[in-house]
């Protein structure tokens, strides 16, 4: 394969993950990574640097919009991000310490509870009697936001902030371990502990994602993970495609069609788990 | 949505909040589409200095490979690619760009609360600031 070939491989089979990822609503980085190492034998290191940047071009463009629709808690994202960005630090760092068929295992893992977390019942229970919260009160994290089906202001109120911070470090170690934005850990930590409304959880944890992927990026930039020429065709490739999936076909619906990606990620995560378990010598 | 008249908060700190809400969202925007470019000017300047990346396979190889690939990775070593006008370089400035997006989104917010008077939480956006920064020396340390 030629360095030209391999450039626009890279940029197509991104196209497709960053499609599938925003169809999904899983977000490019969990699938352009087997993507990268199990059909390009990518290194997982390199896999993981070139996931990192394009989780940060995604969020960021998704994110724009919604700040611009008045969906996203800044207030809340801002003081989550200290335990999102810590934990990626503490991610990234870990990163180098395993052996890359660790990374394999734990990626197998989170792969099969993302696809396994889209069956979840996604209840609205904000509002519903919120425990009090003087910690959320005194940062002043109460906030409301516009609802365009019902065409009015939702107020809503935050609470168990720090169990949700404990949460979100978690969700920042694996991010940042992983390359990926760990949206999947995200959006529950917001609603089910936290109690915001659903669309303010997605929409935050968007806008959150950006800043706790650069944490991590920069670690591994500073490292030498990120290499120029699988980044750039990979962040370029996984930003068209989340934006053609969310302008062409919006979030998927179909519930037999959600039961098929559902395997075949379930099968992919099983094929990392496998890679990660079996080929001890092949990888470092 | 302009704010309502029977929203609770006053409305000039509402009007505020607002400004930095299409302020981050602007910022966000023009920083992927900007850094995107840079990447994608860089990876066209690299095949037009190397026309044999087209037909040989020599150098694929070295992208899947662990070995610590020899692209530029401090700041000098950037402009002295720059200046020659190496397409590496332009790509990783490009790259770095988009990873400072989001830090230069943190930055701004705390301009942001000082503008709202909010103090505790021109302590916490400093913090994640802080954070981001303590990223770069990590890596370095580690690597």
């Amino acid at each position: 394969m030629t360095p030209l070939l391999f450039t626009l491989s890279l940029f197509g089979i991104s196209i497709a993950a960053g499609v599938l990822g925003s169809l999904l609503g899983l977000g490019g980085g969990i699938i352009v990574i087997p993507a990268l190492t199990l059909i390009f034998h990518v290194d997982m290191r390199f896999a993981i640097g070139a996931s990192i940047v394009s989780v940060i071009a995604t969020s960021s463009g998704a994110a724009a919009a919604y700040v611009r629709e008045r969906m996203t808690n800044l207030r809340v994202a801002m003081f989550l991000e200290i335990a999102t960005t810590l934990g990626a630090l503490t991610g990234a760092y870990l990163s180098a310490e395993l052996a890359g068929r660790w990374l394999y295992v734990i990626f197998g893992v989170i792969l099969a509870y993302s696809a396994l977390q889209m069956f979840r019942k996604r209840q609205e229970k904000a509002g519903e009697n919120v425990p009090a919260s003087a910690l959320a009160d005194r940062l002043k994290l109460h906030a409301s936001y516009y609802d365009q089906s019902s065409d009015r202001e939702i107020a809503y109120r935050v609470t168990h902030v720090p169990l949700g911070f404990a949460l979100m470090y978690i969700a920042g170690l694996v991010s940042g371990l992983l390359g990926i934005g760990s949206g999947s850990l995200k959006v529950p930590a917001m609603d089910l502990a936290m109690r915001l409304p659903i669309k303010v959880s997605t929409a935050t944890s968007n806008f959150m994602i950006g800043v706790t992927a650069a944490a991590s990026a920069g670690v591994y930039f500073a490292r030498g993970d990120i290499d120029p020429f699988i980044a750039a065709p990979v962040a370029a490739g996984v930003l068209v495609g989340a934006t053609l999936g969310s302008l062409l076909l919006g979030r998927l619906k179909n519930h037999i069609i959600r039961t098929v990606f559902v395997i075949v990620l379930l099968w992919i995560s099983g094929q990392m788990l496998w890679k990660g378990l079996h080929f001890h010598a092949a990888i470092r | 949505m302009p704010p309502s008249a029977e929203n609770s908060q006053p409305p000039d700190l509402d009007h505020k909040a607002r400004q930095v809400e299409i302020l981050i969202s602007t910022l966000l925007r023009v920083g992927v589409i900007a850094s995107l470019l840079v990447v994608i000017a860089g990876v066209v300047v690299t095949f037009i200095h190397h026309p044999d990346y087209v037909h040989s396979t020599k150098e694929t190889a070295r992208l899947t490979t662990p070995s610590r690939a020899d692209f530029p990775r401090t700041i000098g070593e950037i402009a002295r690619g720059l200046r020659e006008g190496e397409g590496r370089s332009i790509v990783v400035t490009g790259l770095l760009l988009l990873i400072a997006t989001p830090v230069l989104r943190v930055a701004v917010s705390i301009f942001a609360f000082v503008y709202e008077r909010d103090w505790k939480f021109v302590v916490i956006t400093i913090v994640v600031l802080a954070v981001l920064f303590c990223s770069f020396i990590l890596g370095k340390a580690t690597g």
